[in-house]
């Protein structure tokens, strides 16, 4: 089975990220890594393109930043990764990023299995995943915690999913969307064979007149980024003889602020 | 008709009690552009909550009991918005950012070609443009958007960012009954188990959090001698005995630092920050959890933050307005021995 996931470059987790005078997002000199909810993503179709004896394929949408996160998925493994960029393009408006990533799976023709991680922490959203699975007209399985089954023959697929109040089994039929949590595999370490051998993969980029498709007029604008306002807060570190008097004032302070 | 819809979210026949708080978002921005609220409800008893909705701010509902809407599915739910809002063009959609509400909200604006955005936490007209600000890059960053009109907008708001109305048990929504848009055999989707965790606090609606971090594992309590992992299991005793009983008193849910959750002290759905859940409650308490960047992230949104660190100089600190630096282990027993005196449980 053929098995498609995206991904993208996002700033190290351990980065600084903050709005530079002149208005850009910046994290000075911090790499990028995967987009931290991707690794299951890339680990799960992998995995999952082997189980079937097919292969899995990673499409990234933006500049040339995300050919990192590309390259970092072909050396954990990914057997073909593709570029779609070009000018005009808005990565902040999912419905372009939607309409893009759709035409993209269908461009490549025989996928039946699409694999997201469960949101991406740059856009600081999920909506693009579910707005894909629209556009393709699959069914979309959302916050998936276990793939219990995917049956070639009978072409469907059974997954266990997260909800707030518990936990469901749901099964489909392929093709479908899914998206991943943290915690339905334990994703690998690219190897160094792996990573010399990504090191000089050449990575082809899509244009949208290759994808056949004309964008959708932005639907969403980005106005600005902010820095969040600075907590202004001044630490009381409390004191006290004994823990005894010093939860007793910790808890006069709680009273006071109203939270209990 | 012009209107502002909410969806109001379900569950074995009863309303999500977060979905009032779209309702009470709903109606300030529907006062501005003159339209009536519409609460849109599926699903098994969608009447009765149709009309309740009527309480909390809506001025009609559009309801649909058909047995295809139960459970929630994506397809079936989204093919019947998606037709409501064609045929309807309401300006706004709102819904609150749950895991349902955030794929339901894409997949109709994706339906419609309508713009979107989700999570937000402030939001605002300038004649007909919507003015949002959400959390971008994990909550480092806040990103405005601006969404124009005319057309219909999807808007998913962030938990407890917006307040709910108080009930008015004197009004009422006026209930429209609509079909399905999707025949039960055009549903590729079906739903074989469901397993409900009882009693659980959910993170993402809790005014109080007591989260747990690295520190779990100093619980002075001895392992049996049969326990695989000593730390472990100490940190497990520790949430379990120490940290709960404090929720408990609280009535708070039960968060954990990414450090906690990798070294396997608690499940995955505990864990607060950048790969976890961003939380915004009154009042977060950290016990034994250093306040890493990524965790930062996810909850210094919280209106009071109470650090309990062995580490003074744990970068917690400095985000936090109540400090005590001392042992959880000695600290969190008497903080719950006192607030079952102070609040007389």
């Amino acid at each position: 089975m053929h098995v498609i996931t995206f991904t993208r470059s996002t700033p190290d987790t351990a980065a600084k990220v903050e709005v530079n005078s002149s208005g850009q997002v910046s994290w000075g000199d911090a790499a990028t890594v995967v987009n931290p909810w991707d690794e299951y993503s890339l680990e799960e179709a992998i995995v999952q393109a082997k189980n079937t004896s097919g292969k899995a394929s990673v499409i990234a949408i933006g500049p040339e930043m995300h050919n990192d996160a590309l390259k970092h998925s072909l050396a954990m493994g990914i057997d073909e990764a593709i570029r779609i960029w070009d000018d005009g393009i808005d990565v902040t408006d999912s419905l372009a990023w939607a309409t893009l990533a759709a035409a993209a799976v269908n461009k490549m023709g025989d996928a039946e299995l699409v694999i997201f991680g469960k949101e991406s922490i740059d856009v600081g959203t999920d909506q693009h995943i579910y707005q894909t699975a629209r556009k393709l007209g699959w069914t979309m399985l959302s916050y998936v915690s276990k793939i219990l089954e995917i049956n070639p023959d009978t072409k469907t697929i059974k997954v266990e999913k997260m909800l707030e109040q518990g936990k469901q089994v749901i099964t489909a039929s392929l093709p479908v969307v899914i998206s991943v949590m943290k915690g339905i595999n334990e994703p690998r370490y690219p190897s160094f064979i792996g990573i010399r051998k990504a090191s000089k993969a050449q990575i082809p980029v899509w244009s949208v007149s290759d994808l056949g498709i004309s964008l959708p007029a932005s639907s969403s604008k980005l106005v600005a980024y902010e820095n969040p306002p600075a907590r202004d807060i001044t630490t009381e570190i409390i004191d006290g003889e004994s823990v005894e008097e010093k939860v007793s004032k910790l808890v006069d302070k709680l009273l006071e602020e109203k939270v209990l | 008709m012009s209107a502002v819809f909410v969806w109001v979210e379900t569950l074995e026949g009863k309303a999500i009690s977060s979905s009032w708080e779209a309702l009470g978002a709903a109606r300030d921005l529907a006062n501005s552009l003159s339209v009536p609220v519409v609460a849109v409800v599926f699903g098994q008893n969608a009447s009765a909550i149709g009309a309740e909705a009527g309480q909390y701010g809506a001025d009609k509902s559009l309801v649909c009991e058909d047995t295809s809407l139960e459970p929630f599915r994506m397809e079936p739910y989204a093919a019947l918005l998606s037709k409501l809002v064609k045929e309807q063009k309401p300006e706004i959609v709102l819904a609150v950012a749950t895991s349902r509400g955030r794929e339901l909200m894409a997949a109709s604006a994706a339906d419609t070609d309508s713009g979107m955005a989700s999570e937000v936490t402030e939001m605002s007209l300038d004649g007909s443009t919507l003015q949002v600000t959400k959390p971008t890059y994990a909550g480092k960053i806040l990103g405005k958007f601006a969404l124009e009109g005319p057309g219909t907008r999807f808007v998913t708001i962030r938990g407890r960012a917006f307040k709910a109305l108080d009930a008015d048990s004197s009004k009422s929504a006026a209930v429209e009954t609509v079909s399905p848009a999707l025949g039960a055999d055009e549903i590729l989707v079906k739903v074989e188990s469901f397993e409900a965790e009882v009693g659980k606090v959910n993170l993402n609606d809790a005014a109080i959090i007591v989260s747990g971090g690295r520190g779990m594992a100093n619980n002075p309590t001895n392992p049996p001698a049969d326990a695989e992992d000593a730390s472990v299991w100490k940190a497990k005793d520790g949430f379990e005995n120490v940290l709960a009983p404090l929720a408990d008193v609280l009535g708070a849910a039960i968060g954990a630092s990414r450090a906690a959750v990798d070294a396997g002290y608690i499940d995955y759905e505990h864990q607060v920050g950048q790969t976890g859940k961003n939380v915004n409650p009154d009042l977060y308490v950290a016990a034994g959890i250093s306040g890493a960047i990524q965790h930062q992230a996810g909850m210094r949104g919280s209106k009071i933050i109470v650090a309990i660190n062995k580490d003074g100089e744990a970068p917690i600190f400095k985000l936090a307005r109540y400090g005590i630096v001392g042992d959880l282990y000695n600290v969190v027993p008497a903080l719950t021995a006192e607030l079952k005196k102070r609040l007389g449980k």
